[in-house]
């Protein structure tokens, strides 16, 4: 009954483009074609440049991007190759850059043409569990559907899970987020990120998770050096920079800050250099009339770090 | 003369041509995104052309980047109404114009009777015409 007994236009089907020629011209041979076609090179220098330190993350990206490369290569070639599981779980203290990595990832996917936009879709646990019964996996569906095709970045994943509360909706959108992970591998990259000791016990308590997660990325603390030069391209970036003898005073400062309980790595430097300014802009204020330069708008003094709380403690 | 000559229901875009592949709804869906539209999904077993709002399946989706997301919520219905009629519509929000833009059939019964026309004598011997749907006979469920 369905199928008319005369001819309708176009519905014969239509001869496949003949696209498979045209691609064999065109398609890399070389893992330098591929960077080249692809434009991962600068996104991994860029990386390089403008994150200070993270030497194993650094790495693990590194190969992560020569698998895909590779995987590009053999694909060229008529090599089955199955899309391997991107999905990974960023552990570290506080302020170790997570987040900016997870920003950085979905753009590296997005090059070697890993996830199809290249978007970051950043969700806590409020943006997945519900309040009542059935209102969790409607609103887990709708964040993974937005983060499709992207990635989907989960800060402080470990909260989806609270042990303590048996009836709990977290263990629903964990089983719902566990079965996109798996069929849907080549939609979406899910990226856990979690203080390091509270993601243990949340892995342990779902070993299912663990085991769907094929990089444990675990971020180190920063050194001192490092932290300093995290600073310096803070104040680079917001127009500061430090007078005589600053530099040396910031460094003091970390060293003692370092010590002291609640350190957040570049949390803490971004929220000290946050207090100097505001000291900075006081003892400008405080001189009604003098005419300030540029150079006096710009610069944080010894007087502008000396005064923070830090340095009312003995040295460590 | 034929009332039913193609054996479906032509309603919406690209209801003459052939049934689309997934690959071609999955491209029309991208299209759509691109313009900035936000994609629902309806079902009904009652396809009267003046029945113009069927039944939604789940919310309308705003703020997707990608047709899988879509692709996802079409296949659960499918699974959930499998010989129903299925239609995408793209909804443009933007100012003055939110009103759909886009509509298709994706989802269809096997089988579709198609619609007769039933003719209603009245005073003066003058004629009231309707549309009926053969399916529509039977109970809500049970039509195709």
């Amino acid at each position: 009954m369905n199928a008319p007994d005369y001819h309708i236009p176009g519905s014969t089907p239509a001869s496949p483009p003949a696209t498979s020629a045209a691609n064999e011209v065109t398609a890399a041979r070389t893992v330098n074609e591929v960077l080249a076609q692809s434009q991962v090179e600068a996104v991994l220098d860029e990386l390089d440049r403008d994150l200070v330190g993270l030497a194993p993350i650094k790495q693990r990206i590194r190969d992560i991007a020569a698998l895909l490369v590779i995987d590009k290569l053999r694909m060229n070639l008529g090599l089955a190759a199955v899309a391997p599981s991107l999905h990974m779980s960023f552990t570290g203290n506080p302020g170790t850059g997570k987040t900016t990595v997870a920003l950085r990832m979905a753009e590296i996917l997005h090059r070697l043409g890993y996830v199809r936009k290249g978007h970051l879709v950043a969700v806590t646990r409020d943006d997945l569990v519900g309040q009542y019964i059935g209102h969790t996996a409607p609103k887990t569906r709708e964040v993974l559907k937005k983060a499709m095709g992207g990635v989907l970045f989960i800060d402080e994943a470990y909260y989806l899970y609270r042990p303590e509360n048996e009836r709990d909706y977290g263990q629903e959108a964990i089983e719902i987020l566990l079965q996109v992970m798996e069929n849907q591998r080549d939609d979406l990259v899910v990226i856990l990120a979690g203080y390091k000791d509270r993601m243990d016990t949340f892995f342990k308590s779902n070993p299912g998770l663990s085991s769907r997660i094929a990089h444990h990325l675990d971020f180190p603390d920063y050194a001192v050096d490092e932290l300093s030069q995290i600073a310096q391209r803070m104040l680079m970036q917001q127009h500061y920079r430090f007078g005589e003898g600053a530099a040396e005073v910031f460094r003091d400062y970390l060293q003692r800050r370092i010590a002291q309980p609640h350190f957040a790595n570049a949390r803490s430097v971004r929220n000290a250099l946050d207090r100097a300014r505001l000291r900075q802009a006081s003892r400008l204020f405080a001189e009604r009339d003098r005419v300030l330069s540029e150079a006096d708008l710009t610069t944080l003094t010894p007087a502008d770090l000396l005064a923070s709380r830090v340095f009312q403690s003995p040295s460590p | 003369m034929m009332t039913n000559p193609t054996g479906k229901i032509t309603q919406g875009q690209f209801s003459f041509l052939p049934e689309l592949t997934d690959a071609e709804i999955r491209l029309q869906i991208d299209y759509g995104l691109g313009k900035g539209y936000a994609w629902s999904i309806e079902y009904t077993d009652d396809p009267h052309p003046r029945n113009t709002y069927w039944e939604m399946f789940g919310m309308p989706m705003f703020d997707l980047q990608d047709a899988a997301g879509v692709m996802l919520e079409l296949a659960s219905c499918r699974k959930t109404f499998p010989h129903h009629y299925i239609r995408l519509m793209a909804f443009d929000s933007t100012r003055g114009v939110e009103s759909i833009a886009m509509s298709f059939i994706v989802n269809r019964p096997e089988n579709e009777p198609g619609f007769g026309l039933a003719r209603q004598e009245v005073r003066g011997r003058r004629m009231r015409y309707t549309l009926h749907g053969y399916a529509s006979d039977k109970p809500e469920g049970h039509r195709y």
